[in-house]
C-alpha cells in the first residue's frame, strides 16, 4: 500500500469530497496562499476557485458564516489556522452550530466541519498550543473527532464533510508530518467506532491523538518487561465508543488512559468515569490516567517536556497497573 | 415606490395580527399557560411587516430574541407558535425552542436567536450560500442597537460587504439595550452611520411608518436581489413593554411611553395614512380587528388541544442519529 504524511491525507480527503459534492466549500484565514500555514488547503484554488474562501483574522464571522451556510444547505469546512482562536468563537460554535438541530425541535441541519489545528508544534506557547477536545465534548450537539494516524486522518475527514451535524476535527500539528499507509481506493470511517491499534492480553491503553504512537512504542518496551498491551484508538471522543473500551478492559482488567492535554476534567475523565462505572467488578488494579499537569503550555523545550508526555509515561504507567 | 390600497390592507392586518397574537401571549403568560420569558415586540410591527413585505418564500430570515414579529410577517403559523409558547409538541420546535428558538425552516425562517448579535454571522453565511450557488435569493437578518456593540456586528457586516453578499442587515433601534437607554452606552446616535466603516449603503428611516420601512427595504431588497450587495438599514423604533414581561422599567418615564403609545404608534400611523385615501373605512377596520381576533383566540383553542411533549422526545434532535455514513 501506498503511505503518505497525515497533512497529505487530509489534502487528499478535502479535494475528494469538494469534487464529489458541490456543496462543500473551505473558509478560513490564509487558506489560499500556501494552503494554509499547515499546507492542508493546497490546490484548492487552483481547483476549485470559487469554493474557497479567504478571509478576514475574525473567528466568529468565519464561524457564523459557517453556521449560516450550513443552514443553508451548504457544507463548509472551516479552518480556525490555532485551536487557540476557536475561544473567539465559542458563541458559534456552543450557542449556534451545536445546538440548532435542537432548538428547532429537529427542523436545521448544520453539516459544518472545523478543523483545528491543535497541540503543541514548534515551541509557540500558551497561545498556540492548546488542545480542549473536553470543552467540545461537554457540548451536546457537537462531534468531537480526533485522528491519530494518516489513513484515520483521510476517513474520518470525509465522514466528517459527509456529516449532517457540527464536527470538530482536531489535528494535531506534530502528526502533520506522520507517515502511514492510505489505500488508494475510497474509504470512509463510521464515527463512534474505535479502532484497536494493537491486541493485547494484560492491560488495555486508551491513547489520543498522537498517544497512540507513544502507546504503541512504549508496548513494545514493555514486551521487555514480559507485558503484552491492547492500545484501543477511540478516534472519536463523541460520539465514544463505550462498548470497544470496556470490552477491552474487561478482558484485560487494567486500563491506563492517555491524552496530550491536562488530565484534569480532560476526555480520559470522562473515560475512567466511564470505565469505573462498567467494568468495576473486571478490574484488577485502579485506572491510572496519563497526560499533561495542569498548566498552561509554556515556551521554553525542557519545560515542553515536562509538560507533554511521552513514551516513557505511558510504559511506566502501565507498569504501575501491573503491579 | 407606490403602495396600493391592497398592500397597505395586508400590512395593516399583519401588524394587528403581531399585535394581538402578542397581547394574546402576555395574557397566557398571567394565566401560567405560556411559560418562560416573554419580549414583546409591539410598537415595533412596522419594521417586521415594512421589510418581510418585500420578501418571498424563499428568502431567508434571522432574527432575535423578540422575533414573534418576524415570524408571523414571514409567514410562520400562528397556530404552531402559540402552541410553541405553550411548550407542545406540535409547537413550530416541539416545544424544545420556545419564545426565543421559533423557526420555520419550510419558510427559510432560520430561527429566533437568544444571543444579541447571534444572528448577524449565520446570516452573513445565508448569503455566501446563495452567492457560491447562485440563486438569487436575499437574507435578512433582524437585530436590535445592542448588538450594534457586539464583535459579530461588525464582523458580519465586513464579511457581507467584502463579498458583496445580498444581506440586508436590519437594525431595529427600540433605543434601549435591556434596561439601559442606548444614549448611555452608545457613541454614534444613528446604527445606519456605522454602514460607512464598512462600505455599505447605510439608511435611517422611521420604523414606526410601514410605509416608510417598506420603501427603504424595498430599495435594500432590490439591490441585494441584483448582485448589488448588502444594505444597513436602521429603523427608528419604541418597545411599547419593558424588555421582557415583568420589567418594572425604572429606566424610562410613563410619560414616554404614553406619547409612543398615543402619537407613535405605527398601527394608528398606517390607519391614519389609509383613512386619508379612503382606503380604510370604519367598517374595514372592524371586520380586519374581528378576523384577527378570531385568528388568535383560534390559535389559543389549538394550542389547548396540543399535546405535551413525549419524555423521549428529550433526547432526540441532539444529533441526527439515523445517520450512517456510506461510501
Amino acid at each position: 500500500m501506498r503511505t503518505m504524511t497525515f497533512r497529505d491525507a487530509l489534502r487528499e480527503a478535502l479535494h475528494e469530497e469538494m469534487a464529489r459534492d458541490e456543496s462543500v466549500f473551505v473558509i478560513g484565514e490564509d487558506v489560499v496562499a500556501h494552503g494554509g500555514p499547515y499546507a492542508v488547503t493546497q490546490g484548492i484554488k487552483e481547483r476549485f476557485p470559487n469554493r474557497i474562501f479567504e478571509t478576514p483574522i475574525a473567528e466568529a464571522g468565519i464561524v457564523g458564516a459557517g453556521v449560516g451556510a450550513a443552514l443553508a444547505g451548504m457544507r463548509p469546512v472551516v479552518e480556525i489556522m490555532y485551536l487557540d482562536f476557536i475561544t473567539c468563537a465559542m458563541d458559534e460554535v456552543v450557542n449556534q452550530a451545536a445546538k440548532m438541530r435542537y432548538m428547532t425541535g429537529g427542523q436545521a441541519s448544520v453539516p459544518m466541519v472545523i478543523r483545528l489545528p491543535c497541540g503543541v508544534g514548534r515551541l509557540l506557547a500558551a497561545q498556540h498550543s492548546q488542545i480542549m477536545e473536553s470543552w467540545f465534548m461537554h457540548v451536546p450537539g457537537l462531534q468531537v473527532v480526533v485522528p491519530s494516524t494518516p489513513h484515520d486522518a483521510k476517513g474520518l475527514l470525509k465522514t466528517a464533510v459527509r456529516s449532517p451535524d457540527p464536527v470538530l476535527f482536531f489535528e494535531y500539528k506534530r502528526l502533520y508530518v506522520a507517515e502511514g499507509p492510505v489505500p488508494e481506493d475510497e474509504y470512509v470511517i463510521e464515527f463512534g467506532k474505535a479502532d484497536i491499534k494493537r491486541e493485547g492480553e494484560d492491560a488495555t491503553v486508551i491513547a489520543i491523538g498522537p498517544m497512540v504512537q507513544k502507546a504503541l512504542e512504549a508496548g513494545i518496551a514493555l514486551e521487555d518487561d514480559g507485558f503484552d498491551i491492547e492500545v484501543v484508538d477511540p478516534r472519536t471522543l463523541s460520539p465514544l465508543d463505550v462498548d470497544t473500551i470496556c470490552a477491552s478492559v474487561a478482558k484485560t482488567g487494567r486500563a491506563v488512559i492517555c491524552e496530550e492535554d491536562s488530565s484534569f476534567a480532560g476526555s480520559g475523565a470522562e473515560i475512567a468515569a466511564t470505565i469505573a462505572e462498567r467494568c468495576f467488578h473486571d478490574l484488577q488494579a485502579p485506572v491510572v490516567r496519563v497526560g499533561s499537569p495542569h498548566v498552561p503550555m509554556p515556551f521554553a523545550a525542557p519545560l515542553v517536556d515536562r509538560v507533554v508526555p511521552g513514551v516513557a509515561q505511558v510504559a511506566d504507567a502501565v507498569r504501575r497497573v501491573m503491579e | 415606490m407606490s403602495l396600493s390600497a391592497d398592500l397597505c390592507l395586508r400590512m395593516y392586518r399583519d401588524m394587528w395580527r403581531i399585535r394581538v397574537f402578542e397581547e394574546e401571549a402576555s395574557r397566557q403568560t398571567g394565566l401560567g399557560t405560556v411559560q418562560g420569558a416573554l419580549h414583546m415586540y409591539c410598537g415595533e410591527e412596522a419594521v417586521a411587516v415594512g421589510v418581510c413585505a418585500n420578501l418571498r418564500p424563499d428568502d431567508y430570515l434571522l432574527g432575535t430574541h423578540r422575533s414573534h414579529g418576524h415570524c408571523l410577517a414571514k409567514g410562520a403559523e400562528m397556530d404552531r407558535m402559540m402552541a410553541e409558547l405553550f411548550g407542545k409538541a406540535e409547537g413550530s420546535c416541539g416545544g424544545k425552542g420556545g419564545s426565543m428558538h421559533i423557526a420555520d425552516l419550510s419558510l427559510n425562517i432560520l430561527g429566533a436567536n437568544g444571543i444579541v448579535a447571534g444572528g448577524i454571522g449565520p446570516a452573513t453565511g445565508t448569503g455566501l450560500a446563495t452567492k457560491i450557488r447562485g440563486t438569487d435569493q436575499v437574507s435578512v437578518c433582524f437585530f436590535g442597537d445592542g448588538a450594534s456593540a457586539r464583535g459579530t456586528f461588525h464582523e458580519g457586516l465586513l464579511f457581507g460587504s467584502l463579498w458583496k453578499l445580498p444581506v440586508i442587515y436590519v437594525c431595529e433601534n427600540n433605543q434601549y439595550q435591556q434596561w439601559v437607554a442606548r444614549k448611555n452606552v452608545a457613541v454614534v446616535d444613528s446604527v445606519a452611520d456605522m454602514a460607512a466603516s464598512y462600505a455599505m449603503p447605510g439608511v435611517s428611516v422611521d420604523g414606526q411608518d410601514v410605509t416608510a420601512v417598506y420603501a427603504a427595504a424595498g430599495e435594500a431588497v432590490e439591490r441585494a436581489r441584483s448582485g448589488g450587495g448588502p444594505t444597513l438599514i436602521e429603523a427608528r423604533t419604541y418597545r411599547f413593554h419593558g424588555h421582557s414581561l415583568g420589567d418594572r422599567q425604572e429606566y424610562r418615564s410613563e410619560a414616554e411611553v404614553e406619547h409612543w403609545r398615543q402619537n407613535r404608534d405605527p398601527i394608528k400611523l398606517l390607519a391614519a395614512y389609509m383613512r386619508e385615501r379612503q382606503w380604510l373605512g370604519d367598517r374595514e377596520d372592524a371586520e380586519i380587528q374581528s378576523a384577527v381576533n378570531a385568528e388568535v383566540e383560534a390559535s389559543v383553542a389549538y394550542a389547548h388541544g396540543c399535546t405535551d411533549p413525549s419524555p423521549e422526545a428529550v433526547t432526540a434532535d441532539v444529533l441526527d442519529t439515523a445517520w450512517r455514513v456510506t461510501q
